[in-house]
């Protein structure tokens, strides 16, 4: 017994060491990157360009990694300016900047912000749960948030997404699983309904689009702020971005038609109701963005290992392929 | 329930018993009506069994806490693919704790089938240090969860063979607390590494692992796998087991079935804390960053509880504290849904919520103990374990239907009129088994 419990102690002793050098090297290494000049080059700024330009997480290792930052259009790929703010999903609109940020912490937090032109926060609030999309309104007035909410133990079940639209101030949130789900003139009650990705209508304050999942569907739902409903507008069309002249929905299509599996972009022209299938066969996650009313722009991720990311750009035109328009960057938003 | 203090002795409170395992074992030394009740003793291996569990603990719950996060934030993959992985979660451990109780008991080996539990997911968790993508995650997590299946039947049946059984569900209580232990402490070590290394996803894994290696190696090295002596000149059929004499009509026994079904009648009506803690926020009791922590607040309510819950189930019966500890869900299920906002309320119903833990999870493994017959006890404590899960998982699908169809405060007070019903029903079917398993 005595020497099984020499050798436990031993194992103990090794493991316990192995892990702390890993963790040591690690918060070194974090560190060391941290303080590490930039791999891409950078300026900073204390307001948005003036010109029109589009916002960004950086993703660019060493120092400002995770920032929002901007760059201009005529040359996207050029100098980009950190605003100082660390965000995982960020959008904007001339006067308004929508920011959802991790806090590290006991417990990890996440908070949303809101800033105005001259990067001064306006808002602030806690949100239930991981980051994961985000809009503001064209005239800058409404904020939608969506946030992942996840079991916190293995025993706690289920996932939801959880969809909220507020006033740039914070100061009201409505939750849109509040909102009635109508199909078809007739309410849908189902029990696991989850709604996520909201678009606002360019130039219609009170209408928005967003996906609405229940049961293995997935439906392109239209939303109305004065009514709270919220009514099926299409089937298989998730997480939608309306074009600047309001007349096309670009979205993720599943590949297998069901909730898992990969998704590809796709648009849908509203007049018609047709779908066109765009030339993009990698996973698409991130919330697609329109950089005019031809051409789409989206995130995907360098590698596997997640961290890092590049924005393409697409031509909705047949044939097109994708390019790449801004390197280490993720959650574009277009201000014109 | 029958027991009375006949005398103190040297502080040691000295009781007429009636013996405690009376259920199918009709060869125990220890049937007198007036035997004495020993003192209580804890034998190590229950200690070094619970340091297993803390380990294990500590290492599964640090990285459940951060998995969310890793998932959607790091990898980017979509949160569909989180509801997956999280289906997979429940479903697995179910399937295979049977499977791995009836193992244990046919080979007489619990410890290595409990070894091969530990080790699946110490191994799965070398897999998170290398994985990235979506099956694999899935694959790992799987793993993960199988191995926590596997390891759980074989290890109660380890303590109930080590326990006085005079002191079962204290010594389960006693087990429990270090378990529990673990999994507060694992969340809160997973924070403050992220909080030192932004994205140190790959040293929570790490430091995972090495917890996992520890439980593991506890396990192996210093918990003998033999039943203790006291217990096998109680049992002598344990040795003497063939296959042939193998009847799942033993798990049918009078006291044994009927504590099955009313576990799985009181597990129907379980809500599940996932749906205390909606509650809790849609009544906005609590600041929402604070809710990761309700999960650690639980587990420390129940940690607290485990042993003194424990030791009054060895007084006064355990079909009682079991039953209270039905009643004290209940109130909780009442304060969260009632109107009563603020610090208080949410303290109040954690504290609660800890205490049906305390008062159902060790008391259920000690009363099968009792009721099952030794060469069963492996098969008889892992199908206790599955009527509980699946009875659970059934309850917190049911709520969630309600809860959308009548909105959150009608559901509760649905569920609770329901489950004081069914712990009324549960005090009626359990009355003759309380009797045959009195003490």
């Amino acid at each position: 017994m005595r020497k099984r419990l020499l050798l436990l102690l031993a194992v103990v002793v090794a493991t316990l060491t192995a892990a702390g050098a890993q963790a040591y090297t690690a918060f070194q290494q974090s560190n060391a990157s941290q303080a590490a000049a930039p791999e891409v080059e950078v300026a900073f700024a204390g307001a948005l360009p003036a010109a029109p330009f589009v916002i960004f997480r950086n993703t660019a290792e060493g120092h400002g990694f995770g920032q929002a930052a901007t760059a201009s259009l005529a040359e996207p790929n050029g100098q980009r300016t950190l605003l100082g703010t660390s965000c995982d999903r960020v959008y904007a609109a001339r006067n308004l900047i929508s920011c959802l940020s991790t806090k590290n912490g006991i417990p990890t937090t996440f908070e949303a912000a809101t800033y105005n032109g001259s990067l001064q926060q306006q808002a602030g609030w806690a949100l239930g749960g991981i980051p994961n999309r985000t809009r503001v309104s064209t005239d800058g007035s409404l904020v939608a948030t969506t946030v992942f909410v996840a079991g916190h133990s293995y025993a706690s079940s289920g996932f939801s997404t959880q969809t909220v639209i507020s006033p740039a101030d914070g100061s009201a949130h409505t939750n849109l699983e509040d909102y009635s789900l109508i199909d078809n003139g007739a309410r849908i009650k189902a029990s696991d309904r989850n709604i996520w990705g909201v678009t606002f209508s360019p130039g219609k304050p009170n209408e928005f689009y967003a996906t609405a999942s229940s049961q293995g569907n997935i439906w392109l739902v239209h939303g109305d702020i004065t009514a709270r409903t919220l009514s099926v507008a299409a089937t298989g069309v998730e997480c939608p971005s309306i074009s600047p002249d309001g007349q096309r929905i670009a979205f993720k299509k599943s590949t297998s038609g069901t909730l898992a599996g990969s998704r590809e972009p796709a648009v849908l022209d509203l007049a018609t109701g047709n779908v066109t299938v765009l030339g993009e066969r990698r996973d698409l996650d991130d919330q697609i963005e329109w950089l005019d009313n031809a051409t789409i722009l989206y995130g995907i991720p360098r590698n596997d290992a997640g961290k890092d990311s590049d924005v393409w750009s697409l031509s909705i035109a047949a044939d097109a392929a994708p390019q790449l328009f801004i390197e280490h960057a993720w959650s574009p938003a277009v201000v014109r | 329930m029958h027991r009375l203090p006949a005398a103190e002795q040297d502080g040691q409170p000295l009781y007429i018993s009636i013996s405690d395992r009376k259920g199918g074992r009709q060869d125990q030394p220890t049937t007198g009506p007036a035997a004495v009740r020993p003192a209580f003793r804890l034998s190590p291996v229950i200690i070094w069994l619970g340091l297993v569990s803390m380990m294990t603990d500590i290492s599964s719950e640090s990285v459940a806490a951060v998995l969310p996060l890793y998932i959607t934030g790091y990898l980017g993959l979509t949160t569909i693919a989180f509801g997956v992985i999280d289906g997979i979660n429940q479903g697995a451990s179910a399937i295979v704790r049977i499977g791995a109780g009836w193992v244990s008991d046919r080979t007489g080996h619990p410890k290595y089938v409990a070894v091969a539990g530990y080790g699946l997911s110490m191994l799965a968790r070398i897999g998170f240090l290398a994985a990235g993508g979506f099956w694999a995650i899935a694959g790992i997590v799987t793993g993960d969860r199988i191995g926590k299946g596997i390891r759980t039947a074989p290890r109660d049946a380890l303590i109930s063979a080590e326990a006085q059984p005079e002191y079962l569900a204290r010594s389960f209580g006693v087990h429990r607390m270090l378990d529990n232990i673990g999994a507060a402490a694992g969340p809160l070590i997973a924070f403050l590494v992220l909080t030192l290394i932004p994205n140190g996803f790959s040293t929570v894994f790490g430091v995972s692992l090495a917890f996992a290696v520890i439980g593991v190696a506890v396990l192996l090295l210093v918990v003998p796998d033999r039943i203790s002596p006291a217990r096998r000149e109680r049992s002598t059929s344990r040795r003497a087991f063939r296959w042939s004499q193998f009847r799942w009509s033993r798990l049918t026994e009078p006291g044994l079935g009927r504590l099955m079904f009313t576990a799985g009648l009181l597990g129907a009506l379980t809500i599940g804390d996932g749906f205390i803690y909606l509650l809790l926020r849609d009544r906005e009791s609590f600041g929402i960053q604070w809710f990761p922590l309700l999960f650690v607040g639980t587990n420390a309510a129940f940690l607290m509880f485990a042993v003194p819950v424990g030791r009054m189930a060895d007084r006064w019966g355990r079909i009682p504290v079991f039953l209270a500890g039905h009643v004290s869900l209940l109130a909780c299920c009442l304060l969260a849904g009632l109107p009563f906002t603020g610090t208080v309320a949410t303290a109040g119903c954690l504290l609660l919520l800890g205490l049906f833990y305390a008062a159902t999870d060790g008391v259920l493994a000690a009363l099968v103990s009792q009721l099952a017959r030794p060469e069963n006890l492996g098969t008889a404590l892992g199908t206790a374990q599955t009527v509980v899960a699946v009875s659970r998982m059934a309850a917190a699908s049911g709520f969630g239907v309600l809860w959308y169809a009548t909105g959150p405060g009608t559901a509760v007070a649905i569920v609770s009129g329901l489950l004081a019903a069914a712990v009324a029903v549960a005090a009626t079917l359990l009355r003759r088994t309380a009797l045959v398993a009195a003490p």
